[in-house]
């Protein structure tokens, strides 16, 4: 055993990140989204961020930089996943249809194999979220994929804090179809609407309650986990991530963040074509899909590949996502070129896949976009990255490359194999080389 | 009643109309490619294609127009038609779940050419969908050849019948009964196939005199996959479950279809020797549970290996409620196929797999009118298909 963990601590410190490392890609064309596209451009990078970025005649590159021809590579932004279920999806379970006190932080597996396809497929931020079967089936996180290969074994390694160390996400509601169960989950839709009701107005007695407190321990009620959260979203300092798919759902959301002012995004949103204009008059972003048919139930058949464009132009912002499983993340860049067949502009397709999706976490002014002093996520390929024969070659996450298509382990992520499903076990790396597992 | 009669005879009328398409390049997959070809359509058939300098089309001719023209695409395995959009109780007829081994039940029983998904499916260049019983079940029924037109099952058959569809693992079981085990799923079909041979044998000793035995539906389709006129199509994708399925076929003398096998890439050389086609897994299948060693680069493999394989768009039991063969064909390309034998895989090749190639996957004289029409690579994401012709037929000029 001793052995094991010797070799492994080796192996960890071999793959540490050395963030004092200054890199610089040149002659690479660059997608920065935030502005123009860059044929011949320079990426500084420096402990861990972006030092400069700009066209190569006109980029200085810091002496003592490791620098990289990239010429041939596009690079553009870590790609960020506002909904996947990588690594987990269940954190409520069956006792009820509203459990915001649920995390999904303790129900993630950082060794799933899916973070390894995940950065295959580029992404390098990810909103884990618990399932749809719920009114609310508990909070998110915002994992950096920085802890691929990193050794660290604690979601809240892996995941994007606040200032007093608090890990991010937001909370999942969901409504349609999905939630609607044999009780105690809503039968229908108007009573699903109902339920989500009454927890708000009760969490806006618990807040009332908490401010007439006034910080006063012994005025302040008994704390209730699943209220303090609803407390968080009707104070606007958790996001609400909502599952919907018919256009009278969206509606429902609509109104009800109407009642009681919280911040959403709406997900699938499959008939939000149908609305538009009422959810760019909302002023409510929306985090799409690309699945390959409509149908496979009733609040999804409406679902077309134009429902990207048809929000954009009505003037909502617009994200893509994974719901890995429900698309693979290797082919995430896929959705956002569906969305163009679709009628997409280029651009706003480039940044539904990255800035977008970052300003619906709340994390734009750390990711999305190749710009000075930003987060060194980004992605080298081959070729246009809309392209369907394009491949990712390195995934860099904070200045450290997380993904390597030369790494045959990598590669056996990307392309798929004998073995490429196993959770990865970190202390048995070395078993094949002679030590005790 | 006479005015309504008129009308659709007046629409029948014009879906024999004559059709050229011209196109920027023209796939045959019967030689090179053609630049600035036409392909001439009358009454349904291919009547000439080649380069539009050569090729004159004939006054009164409908002209279609397109930067690329392939044959119409061929999905080599769906439930489409069968299993709905909805994904409810009602719409979904690809698996009766009385029980396990149930070869007797017909596709075009089943198939339901109204469904939105045919047209969808039809809506993005699919001409040709083999369809029929889902995988699950150990034997869930018949699979037929279809064209993804027509308001009838016979308007769209190609092939009433064409293989039994079996599953090795992960079968599930008849309603309320326990998943059969790996070794119980292969017994179950052993059985089955014993009882057809005593079956034949039966029916061969009556000879004419005295009285047959009692029809068994059961025991005759079993009998046809015997004798080979069906193929045993067998879902398998770990590589205990392909093996078992060589086995089997070496055992029976089975005409075998690889379903699925998703693990196929460790077994190149042993399917490759028993001279066995696969139905390969859609390359965009989730990568999760008896298929969670796939490969995105099978396809390539399997090419490369020299197995003849098609690409398909499979059986989905949630959402999307479909997969679409062109866009499988696309993943394929981009990883290692490339274009020329992903075209491939979706029409000739595909055709030659199912046995319908005298009549599609080619555009070549004398062939049915199938054309797909593109405004670029049709496997590019940002490509979209302009329009389907079938037999003649323009019936799609959507822009999807």
């Amino acid at each position: 055993m001793p052995r094991t963990l010797a070799a492994a601590a080796a192996l960890l410190l071999a793959a540490a990140p050395t963030l004092a490392d200054t890199v610089a890609f040149t002659h690479a064309h660059l997608i920065t989204v935030t502005g123009e596209e860059i044929p011949d451009g320079t990426l500084v990078v420096k402990d861990g961020r972006i030092a400069a970025v700009g066209p190569a005649d006109r980029t200085r590159i810091p002496g003592g930089a490791t620098v990289v021809d990239a010429a041939g590579k596009v690079i553009m932004p870590g790609l960020v996943d506002t909904h996947s279920h990588v690594g987990g999806f269940r954190a409520a379970d069956e006792s009820g249809p509203i459990q915001p006190g649920v995390r999904i932080l303790d129900a993630v597996n950082v060794f799933s194999s899916g973070y390894r396809r995940a950065v295959a497929g580029g992404l390098t931020t990810v909103n884990v979220m618990p399932g749809s079967g719920y009114l609310s089936s508990g909070q998110t996180i915002y994992l950096k994929l920085r802890g691929v290969k990193s050794g660290a074994v604690r979601p809240e390694d892996w995941a994007y804090l606040d200032k007093e160390g608090r890990v991010l996400g937001g909370l999942k509601m969901a409504n349609g179809t999905n939630s609607m169960r044999k009780p105690p989950f809503p039968g229908t839709r108007g009573k699903s609407a109902f339920l989500v009701r009454e927890q708000f107005i009760a969490a806006r007695e618990y807040q009332a309650k908490l401010e007439a407190a006034a910080g006063d321990p012994a005025k302040r009620p008994p704390r209730d986990l699943d209220l303090e959260i609803l407390v968080e979203v009707l104070r606007g300092e958790r996001v609400v991530h909502h599952h919907t798919h018919r256009a009278d759902d969206v509606m429902t959301v609509l109104r009800l963040r109407q009642e009681f002012g919280f911040k959403v995004v709406l997900h699938h949103v499959s008939e939000g074509w149908k609305v538009a204009e009422a959810i760019a008059e909302a002023g409510v972003p929306c985090s799409i899909i690309t699945v390959d048919s409509p149908g496979g139930k009733h609040e999804a058949v409406n679902l077309r590949f134009e429902t990207g464009a048809v929000l954009a132009a009505a003037g909502v912002l617009v994200a893509y996502h994974t719901d890995d499983w429900i698309t693979d993340s290797r082919l995430f860049l896929r959705s956002a070129a569906m969305g163009l067949r679709g009628g997409l502009d280029r651009t706003t397709a480039l940044a539904s896949l990255t800035v977008n999706g970052a300003r619906m976490l709340d994390l734009d002014h750390r990711i999305g976009s190749l710009e000075e002093g930003k987060d060194a996520d980004f992605v080298i390929l081959d070729g246009d990255p809309l392209s369907v024969y394009t491949r990712v070659l390195e995934t860099w996450v904070e200045g450290r490359k997380v993904f390597d298509r030369d790494d045959p382990d990598d590669l056996l992520h990307a392309e798929g194999g004998q073995g490429a499903g196993r959770d990865q076990e970190p202390f048995l790396c070395c078993a094949d080389q002679g030590g005790e597992s | 009643m006479k005015t309504l009669l008129i009308i659709l005879l007046c629409a029948a009328a014009s879906a024999q109309a004559q059709v050229a398409v011209k196109g920027g390049v023209v796939h045959t997959m019967d030689g090179p490619a053609i630049t600035d070809g036409v392909v001439v359509v009358t009454d349904g058939r291919i009547a000439a294609v080649g380069p539009a300098a050569t090729v004159a089309i004939p006054a009164g001719y409908r002209v279609l127009e397109a930067a690329v023209v392939t044959p119409g695409l061929i999905d080599a395995h769906a439930t489409v038609g069968l299993s709905g959009i909805f994904n409810v109780p009602a719409d979904q007829d690809m698996l009766d779940r009385a029980g396990p081994v149930q070869p007797e039940l017909r596709a075009v029983d089943a198939y339901n050419p109204d469904d939105e998904l045919v047209a969808w499916l039809r809506s993005l260049g699919v001409t040709t969908v083999h369809t029929g019983h889902a995988p699950g079940l150990p034997v869930s029924g018949q699979t037929m050849i279809v064209k993804t037109r027509g308001r009838t099952v016979a308007e769209a058959l190609v092939r009433e019948a064409v293989a039994v569809a079996a599953t090795l693992a992960p079968a599930i079981g008849p309603e309320g009964v326990a998943a059969p085990s790996r070794a119980k799923t292969v017994a179950l079909l052993r059985q089955e196939l014993i009882r057809a041979r005593e079956y034949a044998a039966e029916l061969a000793a009556t000879g004419g005199d005295g009285p047959p035995p009692a029809r068994d539906l059961r025991a005759e389709t079993m009998v046809r996959v015997l004798d080979g006129e069906l193929a045993l199509m067998v879902t398998a994708h770990r590589v205990r479950d392909i093996t078992n399925a060589l086995r089997l076929a070496e055992e029976f003398g089975l005409r075998l279809w690889l379903d699925g096998a998703a693990e196929a890439h460790q077994l190149l050389p042993q399917i490759k020797a028993a001279g066995v086609p696969v139905l390969l897994h859609p390359t965009m299948t989730r990568a999760f549970g008896e298929t969670e060693n796939l490969s995105l680069a099978t396809a390539a493999q399997l090419a490369d290996a020299g197995i003849p394989f098609a690409l398909q768009s499979g059986y989905e039991s949630y959402v999307p409620k479909t997969r679409v063969v062109l866009f499988e064909a696309a993943v394929a390309a981009g990883h290692g196929l490339g274009f020329a034998r992903a075209l491939a895989a979706v029409t000739r090749d595909a055709a030659q797999l199912l046995g319908i190639a005298d009549r599609v996957g080619t555009l070549a004289v004398g062939k049915d009118g199938d054309l797909a029409l593109f405004d670029g690579d049709p496997f590019e994401y940002t490509s979209h298909c302009t329009g389907v012709v079938i037999e003649g037929e323009v019936v799609s000029q959507l822009v999807r």
